[in-house]
């Protein structure tokens, strides 16, 4: 029976609580609130109806006619989180946190965003709830996702850049970590990820286990059977989470996928798993690309939303028991997956969904036409438009060169 | 710690070791013995320091691009005393260069170096007891930190605390502050309640008057962003052989002025 964490956070050697004194009490205050909502029928109920009424869930699972058909492998599935209110699978986890914060009364929310789509979802609730929202973005960050700090700032969120660091998500979460600290009276911290100190990681995937929830009876009412792959990609690793929980104890073959950037055998990537050792990072026991001192080496990727050196502690010990498989995928195999979807199934992938999608492709081609595939298509690709233009401009034009 | 018999409250001064070297970390610790310290709180660069504030970030980036680690940090110690320095000199680092390092490798070498004590911030009482524990084996007793949000929590902290017990001022990170909350006194004085060891207060500490009000409610300040901030100005002219020893000069007077209260009798 998989029951983790423990009561002290703990996947295996993983998670836990390593933090500063001041944050013990706000987070047992936190884990106090979930576990007593989490056992409530009409937070649940309420959580449901917003799903559905504000974010529009159930989600579709949309069959990939095409592209099944192109790669004459296993069928192709997509678990469209894209068509979210917001287009990622963040909101589930926002709508759940916010709605934890006002049951604790808090009013005003802290949140760190890489892409900006945690920041998005963030500050969206925030304006349905009527709460405060601040949210910390690095700055390399606002000049990658320009559209998002505009959104974020149009939903009435105050975007502050952090310049520390490589001045992405992981100084963005330090920043939101140290705001915390000192404003931990009043504010709510709504982490995006299933990372962070316990009880986070248990939340988010509490609040995104819908993924897998919906996609698990939507895939036996159209196949009959559970899928023999799911593929998912794994920055932070919230929609992997959410979409592998519900799997967990069935035979089903769960691949997440690391933002190998310009390969994992160059400094440039963001493969924690792949490449990282263990150690603590903001505020657990995970897997963290370091160095041989112990200092936490900046992580590189295409998409924003993966370039994360740390990864969440339950992934850390689900690779480590072997239950899930992590792999990696390059930027340019992602930006012609990104192509890819776009062209042959009319659905542009967020660039962090394209790496799922990339790994997916690989798979299927090599399987049996009865097999099959779902892929977590995590997010929509709006806000990645301009960057891929520029990129595509450069000469990486992989799908104009593979028209046929 | 022999030394922690208080009869006036201690000074314990906080700096980063390499910044801006190695070897001026050494005469800066020798200059705040002149200047009164009675404890050195020896900071471990990290990349991503959660407890600290901008003026601490800075110094750890700086002494990082001095290629400082752990270990250098551990082995500043000797050469410290050769020098002269004879206070306590506690490391001051965060989990994950320890945990790199190895714990049992870092009680080695922190013992063989003559380390005092071992302060983690990010390393709350739950999951400290195995660190804890061969601390107590190598004799370097790991200090622990109450905040003002931990209330029911102090009794269980304080009643463990070894060396001294390090009270953070207020909610936040490391840096200099104007104000420090009026609540502090009757927190310092709750704590006090439960300890068996001195307690010392530290966070945001930056002017001789917040020094001259605490005094009275406590075994001993931590000052450090205000001192490191110090060492960030003097910087260039710390570097540069015939203005060195009037930089340092400029820092003992400083650390002094910040501290002249603590000499005044307590009431």
């Amino acid at each position: 029976m998989y029951n983790v964490p423990n009561e002290n956070g703990r996947f295996g050697d993983f998670g836990g609580k390593f933090v500063p004194e001041t944050l013990m009490i706000p987070l047992e205050e936190i884990e106090e609130a979930l576990a007593k909502a989490l056992a409530d029928d009409e937070f649940k109920a309420e959580y449901m109806r917003i799903l559905q009424e504000y974010s529009g869930r159930p989600t579709p699972l949309t069959f990939a006619p095409n592209l099944t058909k192109k790669l004459n492998g296993a069928k192709i599935y997509l678990k469209r989180e894209d068509l979210n209110h917001t287009g990622a699978h963040k909101i589930n986890n926002a709508i759940g946190q916010a709605l934890l914060a006002k049951r604790m009364g808090k009013k005003k929310i802290i949140a760190e965003t890489g892409a900006g789509q945690h920041g998005v979802a963030a500050a969206t609730v925030a304006a349905h709830f009527g709460m405060e929202c601040i949210v910390f973005m690095g700055e390399e960050d606002i000049k990658r996702q320009e559209l998002n700090v505009f959104r974020m700032k149009l939903l009435g969120a105050e975007v502050v850049p952090v310049y520390s660091g490589n001045r992405t998500l992981k100084d963005a979460t330090n920043e939101a970590i140290r705001y915390w600290v000192q404003h931990c009276d009043d504010h709510f911290y709504m982490i995006g990820s299933v990372v962070g100190p316990h009880p986070y990681p248990k939340m988010v995937r509490e609040f995104q286990r819908i993924i897998g929830d919906e996609a698990k009876r939507q895939f036996l009412e159209r196949e009959g059977k559970l899928p023999d792959i799911i593929v998912a990609c794994v920055g932070g690793g919230s929609n992997a989470m959410g979409m592998f929980y519900p799997f967990l104890e069935d035979d089903v073959t769960l691949v997440g996928v690391e933002a190998a950037g310009k390969g994992i055998d160059t400094p440039y990537h963001a493969a924690t798993i792949t490449k990282g050792t263990k150690g603590v990072i903001h505020g657990s026991m995970t897997y963290l690309l370091q160095d041989e001192h112990g200092q936490i080496i900046e992580p590189y990727s295409v998409s924003a939303g993966l370039d994360y050196p740390g990864v969440g502690p339950e992934h850390a010990y689900l690779a480590s028991i072997g239950r899930v498989r992590y792999e990696s995928v390059t930027d340019d195999e992602a930006i012609a997956a990104f192509q890819l979807l776009s062209r042959e199934e009319g659905i542009i992938p967020a660039i962090e969904s394209a790496h799922a999608l990339a790994k997916a492709v690989q798979l299927a081609k090599t399987m049996r036409s009865d097999q099959t595939v779902l892929v977590c298509l995590s997010g929509r690709g709006d806000k990645d438009v301009q960057t891929m233009m520029k990129y595509l401009k450069g000469g990486n034009d992989v799908a104009m060169s593979n028209r046929n | 710690m022999q030394c922690l018999t208080v009869t006036k409250p201690m000074f314990i001064p906080f700096i980063v070791a390499g910044d801006p070297s190695p070897d001026i970390t050494i005469e800066l610790a020798l200059a705040l013995q002149e200047a009164g310290a009675d404890i050195l709180e020896l900071g471990v660069p990290y990349s991503d320091p959660l407890a600290d504030g901008p003026i601490i970030q800075r110094a750890a980036a700086r002494a990082l691009r001095q290629q400082m680690t752990l270990q250098k940090a551990i082995e500043l110690i000797p050469e410290m005393r050769k020098k002269g320095v004879k206070i306590p000199i506690i490391i001051f680092t965060y989990y994950n260069p320890v945990l790199q390092l190895g714990e049992e490798s870092f009680f080695a070498l922190a013992q063989k170096n003559g380390a005092n004590g071992v302060l983690i911030p990010d390393l709350p009482f739950e999951e400290s007891e195995p660190v804890r524990k061969l601390g107590e084996a190598a004799g370097i007793p790991l200090i622990s930190l109450v905040a003002p949000t931990s209330k029911k929590r102090i009794e269980m902290i304080a009643s463990n605390a070894q060396g001294f017990l390090y009270c953070v001022s207020s909610l936040g990170v490391t840096g200099v502050r104007d104000t420090l909350p009026e609540t502090l006194n009757e927190f310092l004085t709750e704590v006090k309640r439960h300890s068996r060891v001195p307690v010392v207060v530290g966070f945001g500490i930056s002017k001789s008057e917040q020094v001259s009000m605490l005094k009275n409610y406590c075994d001993g300040v931590v000052i450090g962003s205000a001192l490191v901030q110090k060492i960030e100005q003097l910087s260039d002219r710390l570097q540069k052989p015939d203005e060195k020893e009037e930089a340092l000069a400029e820092f003992r007077r400083y650390a002094r002025s910040l501290t002249a209260p603590l000499d005044e009798t307590v009431q």
